[in-house]
């Protein structure tokens, strides 16, 4: 048998907690990769996926240590080499790229010698070149005016420069093996599929092995050639990633690819019952039975191997699961439902909430504002500028757009948090006040607010009990009794049992918090319900779960929901009307399944082509530039700037009119829209096939 | 920059006002005025109105203030209650001396200690960090005036190293105040040290866990490298402020070791001036230890300003 | 009605988390000396008026400056006092003093800090300022200042220490509680429409009663500190009221001759502020604080 690239055999890692017990993360891991192989390692936070990334490089974190098996690298074990010659491995045959290069570069030294400093090290380079290969490498991953840039501090690169950069650091030292560590999270959209585009084209260039880690199945069909799915430590599916994609047979990996949501499904995605173990809960048999509706008793009592599937004309298909033939038997795994269909969509709908030409501005004002200037901070931005939309009683409104677009900045001036500068809101056909504290009493109930992540929009110190008990002390007349009854009850309805009243927030999961929020907002039985980001710090299995709690609480309370979120898949799935936004400004707004087809503003274009689908090969088709904008161009269109479409000075000159392509579809944009729509493919179906 | 350093300086100056004013207030305002408490209970009526009149404390506090104030900034603080003689005269020698002795302290605490804390959080739980941090929280929790105590019953009554108090005037040479100046910079020393290296222990662990040390290891950097050349910067850049804090506090907090030690300095000259109710002595030094406090920080930002490339751009 | 039934209940809950700090404590080593020091001390400062063999100002004529012995186990000073007796009660008003000082700055350095980072603003701005140019003259010289015009009654060691730790109070409890005013949970009480007393009440000061503690604990040390360091220059507490810093200052020049009037006073204060400063160290760590950050004033 010919060597391996990598060899990893039985590995098991673990820590000693401050108790005294000790705690698993990698769990008898068994892995092999080839020379110029690209595997991707998918698994939900907290499975372990990044520590057992680092063991190939023969790092643990303080406290871990290594309990079993062996990481060979080319057939020498990493954990066996004394220091000096695990450093000689490191960066130079095998390199990580890590998550978020931003606090991963050393924020006091330029750019070009943390790069330099590795081909000093590993390959001996000096003088003119070692700057000339400095030069080069930052060409290679596509970076602007590399003579400038390698003089820069990071903190004076954008987010996906820095990534750039982090990337060139890796490939510096000519490495066999890179492993790259969530390389995109964190990242825009758009961003994103430039980073995808360039580690393939790496790839294919240098041929080097990949790891790539992330619980990103749509970023990692777009990269790798081999999957292997990560569940509580262990692996439990490994195989060709069409075969695991098209064909997954542990009941895991048919869950988590069916709570993915995509674009070319217009329905919810199956949720998973339960939830991962935490570390340490360890338990006998396979880790997977609480949420399986396979397990039997031989699951609960034996631990189940990682074992060939050795199915007809499948290339080695791994599978850690007692009972796979009886999970393949059960036919295809879950389909989509799509819960919007079977309601009535009521067009006439009546208004509930209309901004029109509202302004909104984080800039201070009167002797704040000279002393501002003053200081040389700079003017901030109108961060929203002649924003007009309607929400209709119990419909979802989604609000699309990357970081700094302004959607949360709108949600906080429908909630009175931060005032607008110009335009008029209207409540229930009333004018609204701008401000929280100049509302009437009875108005606060009507409008919630849900945020992105529970761990903050909850407070640690109070239990469930004070939490839900906070909105109904304010807004109704209920004696103690009256409010236990109600917190119990609306526990329930998120699907949670009144066990949890007496529990603190650091006691409850990620999605068991996010359903508490969600209770507390139910709890003022509001009109309209600001969801910020609701499900971006949650992982996919548990986001589905709380998606389908959201899409039925509106079902059976009629709530409009404001759906504000970065992810264009998830958008699709629950909205009824989007509005794209760009720089605090409307690009295109209607109803879903226009927005989906085109023709696209040429904003949405680009989004819709970036967002990586869970299918193997798919490609980005067009991609916007990927430059930083500080603040919005003063006249002309927002986009104007990054357009692919661009096409010429009136872009940068005039404002784009709003072209109706349909029933309440608007376009802002310059192009005629029978240009747009023959120049446009249908990128939803397009990006549902492969393009190998 | 040179928008920054006015900026720095505009407060700085509001700081040093509002300092003045206090500081003014302080033993201006509170009850009884400064004849008052100067005669004490031996005050007569006649003696009262003459000193009132002498130093015109009839007048309003504003006009006096104001008064005070411009002859301060001229360098002129008025003469001494007890001594007669110029402030200005009196100060001189002993700011000398306790420069002197400030000045030593710093120069052993901020190697030392500085070494100390990165050791003790490049070895972090390990012996020597436990030995480290446990003397470092006997080092800072035992009072001053323990710490000399101590130091004269061994160095001085024990072993006969050193005077066990100086018995010299404020003016005497340097050379003469030498042997006398160790005890109390070794007490200084013990006392800011311990303080100095927890920060720089605490700040040594935050950098050496941060993603960007991890990432150089994973680079295959050797150690020296990772901690000279990416950690070293980053744990030295906040320590900075840290230093300006304990320097003033070395300039202007040593009045229980001066006594300890009848140390010649401004500090043991204050204790003198407030147990003698002289106004116009505690006002000056309580003035110049606020001009160093805020000249301090005010080094130590510009100077954090200048080395961080964050900040240098950030601010521009 | 409800506030009533809430009792109970409300106190089994600090209850429980002040029986999970003290587990932690104990888990370190160095907290659980710390915290034997200062339970002997405080045992000693409750029970030693009922303990000690002598009065603190009887003289024992024949015996001067006299070495330890079965009559008097710490020996006598040059009045011929008992030092067991004087040491054993020199404490108690110091610990007083310190106590009661930590906990007044603690209260309104600590109330007014969250206030200021809660209100924000112009009026934090201002405020802070002045909060900064207070810092920047020396805490002992301001403390010298009002003592000496008004005198050393405890009432006024007890407000001007009080006062003095209030101001760096501020600057902790601001910075600390700055971290929660920003945080969704805040908003989301403000968007529902609380009202602002509610929202520092209900939702900022439970989450800072943490920081709150451990800094009463270090103050209360450093007044201990202070308070001591102020009897020994004359200034603190005074005759014949027996105390650790002014027996040390009394007897310092008798080193040479009899060392254990200073000596024992000496040990009583050093472990006794040590012992605390263990224990809060231990108490910071265990509920994840890191109090190096900070500076003794």
């Amino acid at each position: 048998m010919s060597q391996k690239l990598l060899e990893v055999d039985g590995l098991t890692t673990g820590f000693r907690t401050r108790a005294g017990q000790f705690v698993q993360v990698v769990r008898n891991v068994s892995l092999s990769m080839g020379r110029g192989e690209t595997l991707g390692l998918v698994g939900e936070s907290g499975c372990g996926k990044t520590t057992f990334g680092m063991t190939l490089l023969g790092h643990l974190r303080p406290g871990g240590q290594v309990l079993a098996g062996s990481v060979r690298f080319e057939g020498v074990d990493v954990f066996d080499l004394p220091p000096d010659e695990l450093a000689s491995i490191r960066g130079q045959r095998v390199a990580v790229i890590p998550q978020s290069a931003s606090s991963a570069l050393t924020p006091t030294m330029r750019v070009g010698e943390q790069i330099a400093e590795v081909l000093t090290l590993h390959l001996g380079l000096a003088g003119a070149e070692l700057e000339e290969r400095v030069l080069e490498l930052l060409a290679q991953v596509h970076l602007p005016q590399v003579d400038e840039l390698v003089r820069r501090f990071p903190h004076e690169l954008s987010g996906g420069q820095l990534q750039r950069v982090a990337i060139a650091m890796g490939l510096a030292g000519r490495p066999e093996l890179l492993v790259l560590d969530e390389p995109t999270t964190g990242l825009d959209v758009t961003t994103q599929a430039h980073i995808l585009d360039l580690l393939r084209e790496i790839q294919e260039s240098t041929g080097t092995a990949m790891l790539y880690i992330s619980h990103d199945m749509g970023a990692i069909a777009r990269v790798c050639d081999r999957l292997a799915v990560m569940y509580a430590g262990e692996i439990v599916e490994d195989g060709a990633i069409d075969d695991v994609f098209a064909d997954p047979v542990h009941p895991y990996t048919r869950g988590l690819l069916g709570s993915v949501p995509r674009l070319s499904y217009a329905g919810l995605p199956q949720a998973m019952a339960g939830r991962p173990p935490a570390p340490g809960e360890d338990a006998v048999g396979c880790a997977f039975v609480p949420r399986c509706a396979f397990a039997d008793e031989t699951c609960r009592t034996i631990d189940p191997a990682l074992e060939p599937t050795d199915r007809k004309g499948k290339i080695r298909h791994l599978v850690q699961c007692h009972h796979w033939q009886r999970v393949v038997a059960s036919g295809p795994s879950g389909q989509m439902r799509d819960l919007k269909a079977g309601l009535d969509q009521d067009a006439e709908a009546e208004p509930l909430l209309e901004l029109t030409e509202v302004d909104i501005t984080y800039a201070k004002r009167g002797l704040a504002a000279l002393v501002a200037r003053w200081r040389g901070e700079p003017e901030p931005p109108t961060t929203v500028s002649g924003f007009t939309i309607t929400i209709h009683r119990g419909e979802t409104l989604a609000l699309v757009g990357e970081s700094g677009s302004g959607k949360s900045t709108i949600a906080r001036t429908i909630a009175g948090l931060l005032p607008p500068r110009a335009g008029r809101i209207d409540f229930g056909g009333q004018d609204l006040a701008s401000t929280v504290e100049s509302r009437p009493a009875e108005m606060h109930h009507r409008i919630q607010i849900i945020f992105q992540n529970p761990d903050a929009s909850l407070n640690p110190r109070h239990t469930v009990k004070q939490i839900l008990d906070a909105p109904l002390r304010l807004y109704f007349e209920m004696d103690g009794k009256g409010r236990l009854d109600r917190s119990g009850a609306l526990l329930e309805e998120v699907r949670l049992t009144p066990r949890y009243l007496e529990r603190h927030p650091g006691q409850m999961s990620g999605g068991e918090k996010q359903r508490v929020a969600v209770a507390r907002a139910f709890a003022a039985e509001p009109d309209l319900v600001l969801c910020d980001e609701v499900t971006s710090a949650l992982d996919v299995s548990v986001q589905a779960a709380v998606l389908e709690l959201l899409a039925g609480l509106q079902a059976d309370r009629g709530a409009a929901y404001l759906f504000i979120s970065h992810d264009l898949a998830v958008v699709r799935a629950i909205a009824d009307r989007v509005a794209v936004l760009y720089q605090g400004r409307i690009c295109e707004v209607g109803p879903v399944a226009d927005i989906y087809a085109p023709p696209y503003h040429p904003y949405t274009e680009t989004l819709l082509a970036a967002v990586p689908e869970p299918v193997p090969g798919a490609r980005a088709q067009l991609l916007a530039k990927d430059v930083q904008e500080a603040e919005p161009p003063a006249r002309g269109c927002c986009f104007q700037r990054r357009c692919p479409r661009r096409i010429g000075s009136i872009c940068d000159d005039e404002t784009p009119p709003s072209q109706l392509a349909a029933e309440g579809h608007v376009i802002r944009c310059h192009i005629p829209l029978e240009e747009l729509r023959e120049s446009q493919v249908d990128l939803i179906s397009l990006s549902s096939v492969a393009t190998h | 920059m040179v928008k920054l350093i006015v900026q720095r300086l505009i407060f700085s100056v509001i700081t040093l006002t509002i300092v003045a004013i206090v500081v003014f207030a302080m033993t201006d305002l509170l009850p009884g005025d400064w004849a008052t408490a100067y005669f004490g209970r031996w005050a007569t009526e006649a003696g009262l109105a003459a000193m009132r009149e002498e130093y015109g404390l009839n007048r309003p506090a504003t006009e006096r203030f104001a008064e005070w104030l411009s002859n301060a900034l001229q360098g002129d603080f008025g003469a001494s209650l007890s001594r007669n003689e110029p402030v200005v005269e009196l100060i001189s020698f002993r700011l000398r001396n306790s420069l002197l002795l400030g000045g030593l302290a710093a120069l052993f605490t901020i190697p030392l200690a500085t070494l100390l804390g990165i050791i003790a959080g490049l070895r972090r739980d390990r012996t020597p960090d436990v030995i480290i941090s446990t003397g470092s929280i006997v080092g800072m929790s035992t009072p001053e005036f323990v710490i000399g105590t101590l130091l004269i019953w061994i160095l001085s009554v024990g072993l006969g190293l050193f005077p066990s108090i100086t018995l010299l005037n404020p003016d005497a040479p340097i050379a003469d105040l030498l042997p006398n100046v160790v005890m109390p910079t070794v007490t200084l020393t013990i006392a800011s040290s311990a303080y100095l290296l927890r920060m720089v222990r605490t700040i040594t662990i935050n950098v050496l866990t941060s993603d960007y040390v991890e990432m150089a290891t994973l680079k295959g950097l050797p150690r020296a490298r990772v901690v000279f050349r990416h950690a070293l910067p980053n744990i030295l850049l906040p320590t900075i402020n840290i230093m300006a804090l304990m320097l003033s506090g070395l300039l202007g907090g040593t009045f229980v070791v001066e006594v300890v030690f009848n140390y010649p300095g401004l500090g043991r000259a204050l204790v003198d001036a407030v147990s003698f109710r002289d106004v116009p002595m505690i006002q000056a030094i309580a003035l110049l230890w606020a001009v160093m406090y805020v000249f301090f920080n005010l080094g130590a930002d510009l100077v954090t300003t200048f080395l961080d490339p964050r900040l240098r751009s950030l601010r521009g | 009605m409800r506030s009533l039934s809430a009792v109970p209940k409300r106190l089994a809950q600090s209850l429980g988390w002040i029986a999970q700090v003290w587990r932690s404590l104990r888990r370190s080593r160095q907290g659980t000396i710390g915290l034997i020091i200062v339970i002997v001390h405080m045992f000693i400062a409750v029970a030693s008026p009922y303990i000690v063999p002598y009065a603190h100002h009887d003289i024992d004529g024949k015996n001067r400056l006299a070495a330890p012995s079965a009559e008097h186990p710490f020996g006598t000073d040059s009045f011929g006092r008992d030092l067991f007796t004087r040491v054993l009660l020199g404490g108690r008003a110091a610990i007083g003093v310190a106590l009661l000082a930590a906990a007044i700055a603690v209260l309104w350095g600590g109330l007014l800090g969250i206030l200021l980072a809660f209100i924000g603003g112009r009026v934090d701005e201002v405020v802070m300022r002045f909060v900064d140019a207070l810092l920047a003259i020396p805490g002992l010289l301001v403390v010298l200042l009002i003592v000496v015009a008004l005198g050393t009654e405890f009432s006024v060691l007890i407000l001007t220490l009080g006062y003095a730790y209030g101001v760096s109070t501020i600057r902790v409890a601001r910075g600390a509680a700055l971290g929660f005013v920003a945080s969704d949970f805040i908003t989301a009480a403000r968007a529902r429409g609380e009202r602002k007393t509610n929202i520092v009440l209900r939702e900022l000061i439970p989450n800072l009663l943490d920081v709150l503690l451990v800094e009463y604990v270090m103050r209360a040390s450093w007044a201990l500190t202070a308070i001591s360091s102020l009897s020994y220059l004359g200034f603190g507490i005074a005759p014949p009221t027996p105390d650790w810093g002014r027996m040390v200052f009394e007897n310092q020049v008798l080193l040479a001759v009899s060392p254990w009037g200073t000596l024992f006073p000496v040990i009583a204060l050093a472990s006794l502020i040590i012992g605390i400063n263990l224990a809060g160290d231990a108490l910071s760590k265990a509920i994840g604080l890191d109090r190096s950050q900070e500076a003794p004033t």
